[in-house]
């Protein structure tokens, strides 16, 4: 693998950028806030003495949740080597992240969707066309939030993923002030080109962000017998 | 001469033996002075009804008139009678009106059908196959459907073929589909189709010109199995379907990775050998019918110049290798071309590509078409992943289709424009 200063537009740096994007997801996402990649600028990478090897990362990305604003962020992403897989970690910068704090429309979402009324369930989002309706947006959006920390947790190297749909998703009944959410949500990793299933609970409040509480691997095949990173 | 005519009119008109029902055009070469005379009077009769398609008589050109059903014997007999040879144009004049208000009415069903196929749609295989049928009815001087063989669930498969004629002429090969989940690239090939045969009948460059050096076959559905499987139903099961649909040595996992079946380094590392995989390569070098098929075609064309393959998603510009990190030959110019057709597509809607090899840009992948290609001297390989970069992913909303066929196209367009110029 190549060390030092890598092509931007070539796989390993986008891979690597990829897992830091999840990563920020994890910590900003909202029902009206999702990143993905824009483009990798730069990128360097080393071998690490622990026998990992850590990625350094210059790119932008877009908030496609709603203002559709670019931020441009730096990212250290190490991949540890170890037996048995663990997850990278990674340290992220971007500029203008602070600034961001819950918008009004968060608040109206909370308020609507926290009432003992709302039970919302639905399923294929998008559906086979690319259809999401505006109400279901907001649902998409936590989905991609919360897979965010499946796919920060699976990822290594020879890994690529996205969100490929919300299978479907259901509101859970609690006594806290969060929004709970049970979602099956199918991931692709574009480097096996495997769907691979995941059910997934999952909290949200303006104050709080998105937190993951549970995560079930679904098999697709009756053979198979673990997933995919495990190998 | 009229009292003549007049008299004898009648008289034959009494005579007459021959019954027609259909008014017919004759035609009178006037050989002579006499003859201008005779047609002359003719002109003059308004019994006879007599409906004269050239004007002005003259012996250097033929004189065409139409008769009416119920003069036709009288007209006939009185032209025999004075030694002038007519031929009979159009022997059934209500047929060919008939004929051709058929033409009219058929001309504008296939127009309306057409303008109404919806191009910001993602249509099934059976729309797609009715639409290829309308185009190339509507222009069956430029475009001809070739059936290259059937699929393994018994489907045909077929190839747009766009050509103006001469004898196996240098070729540029488009395909998409080959993946069933990704829409769009079948969605872009229906609407680019549409365009080739647009561009050409407007006359809009390069397009005639191309087409007047080079053939352009376009393979819309390269997967016809795994893109009907992939409509079933809205289950990711189905939706989400990427192989073939052919049964393996896993009865529990049917269907082949197409795009790892072809014969260029095939079980190399870059493919699987379980069926259960998304990239499962198949049991050996081309056995997959579907890959069999367009390689046979392709082979025994033996003139291709340029092989393009269309694929979603990543937003991805890319030459070979696919099996190796090593750089083609023609590493140089491919890369050249592919970043100068890049530029054409980023200026329709400013959508950032990325250029590079296979092999660089994705993964390392064995037994690809491109590679393929590449190796059989097809020289301008090129595949592209169309949108988007995962946000929708396959699931990318039908509202994109037309913007993503454009841009496609600009690229496609400056890659067969530097072709053709070589």
């Amino acid at each position: 693998m190549a060390t030092g200063d890598l092509v931007p537009t070539h796989f390993p740096a986008r891979r690597a950028a990829q897992v830091a994007l999840h990563h920020l997801n994890t910590r900003h996402g909202s029902p009206f806030r999702v990143f993905g990649l824009q483009q990798v600028h730069k990128a360097t990478a080393e071998d690490v003495g622990t026998g990992g090897r850590k990625y350094s990362l210059d790119f932008s990305v877009t908030d496609y949740g709603s203002s559709g604003s670019v931020l441009r962020c730096s990212a250290d992403v190490l991949f540890p080597r170890t037996e048995k897989h663990s997850p990278p970690e990674v340290q992220l910068h971007c500029e203008g992240l602070q600034q961001i704090s819950s918008s009004p429309e968060e608040e109206a979402f909370y308020q609507k969707h926290i009432s003992p009324d709302s039970a919302v369930s639905a399923h294929d989002i998008p559906d086979s066309y690319g259809n999401i309706s505006q109400d279901m947006k907001p649902f998409w959006h936590l989905a991609r939030v919360a897979a965010s920390f499946i796919m920060l947790r699976e990822s290594s190297e020879n890994t690529e993923y996205n969100m490929a749909q919300v299978a479907n998703v259901s509101q859970q009944e609690t006594s806290e002030k969060q929004l709970m959410l049970k979602y099956h949500v199918l991931l692709h990793d574009f480097v096996s080109q495997e769907i691979i299933h995941w059910k997934l609970l999952s909290s949200w409040s303006p104050d709080g962000g998105v937190r993951v509480l549970e995560t079930e691997w679904q098999p697709k095949c009756p053979h198979a017998t673990k997933p995919p990173s495990a190998n | 001469m009229r009292l003549y005519l007049t008299v004898f009119a009648l008289l034959v008109a009494v005579h007459c033996e021959e019954l027609f029902n259909v008014d017919q055009v004759l035609r009178i070469q006037a050989e002579s002075e006499n003859y201008t005379e005779v047609l002359k009077e003719l002109e003059k009769n308004v019994d006879w009804g007599l409906d004269f398609w050239t004007h002005g008589f003259s012996t250097e050109r033929p004189v065409d008139f139409r008769v009416p059903n119920t003069s036709l014997c009288a007209v006939k007999d009185f032209l025999r009678e004075n030694n002038i040879t007519f031929t009979v144009m159009i022997n059934n004049v209500q047929e060919l009106l008939d004929k051709e208000r058929a033409e009219m009415v058929s001309n504008a069903e296939i127009k309306h059908k057409t303008k109404s196929f919806n191009f910001a749609a993602y249509n099934n295989l059976e729309t797609i196959y009715s639409f290829m049928d309308t185009l190339v009815a509507s222009h069956p001087n430029l475009i001809s459907k070739v059936k290259i063989g059937s699929t393994y669930e018994n489907r045909p498969m077929y190839v747009l073929k766009f050509s103006t004629g001469g004898e196996k002429r240098p070729a540029i090969w488009i395909d998409a589909g080959i993946h069933a989940r990704e829409w769009v690239s079948h969605a872009s090939a229906v609407w680019i189709a549409d365009r080739i045969a647009t561009d050409f009948k407007e006359n809009r460059a390069p397009v005639p010109s191309i087409l007047s050096k080079m053939d352009i076959f376009l393979m819309i559905v390269a997967n016809p199995d795994g893109y009907v499987f992939s409509h079933i139903s809205s289950r990711p099961f189905h939706r989400l379907w990427r192989k073939s649909r052919c049964v393996t040595s896993n009865p529990n996992c049917p269907g082949v990775d197409l795009n790892r079946n072809w014969d260029a380094e095939f079980s190399g590392p870059g493919g699987s050998d379980d069926p259960c995989r998304e990239d499962y390569r198949g049991p050996s070098a081309q056995s997959e019918i579907e890959v069999k098929n367009i390689a046979d075609f392709i082979t025994s064309h033996g003139n291709f110049k340029s092989f393009m393959t269309l694929h979603s998603y990543s937003q991805l510009l890319m030459y070979p290798y696919a099996y190796s990190g090593t750089n083609a030959p023609d590493q140089p110019e491919l890369h050249d071309v592919a970043t100068q057709a890049n530029k054409a597509l980023y200026s329709w809607h400013s959508t950032i590509y990325k250029v590079g090899s296979i092999f660089h840009t994705i993964e390392q992948a064995s037994g690809a078409s491109v590679d393929w290609a590449y190796q059989r001297g097809i020289k301008y390989s090129f595949a592209f992943e169309l949108r988007d970069t995962g946000k929708y992913g396959f699931l990318l909303p039908a509202d994109q289709i037309v913007s993503t066929a454009r841009e496609t196209w600009l690229a496609l367009k400056y890659i067969m424009q530097y072709v053709c110029d070589r």
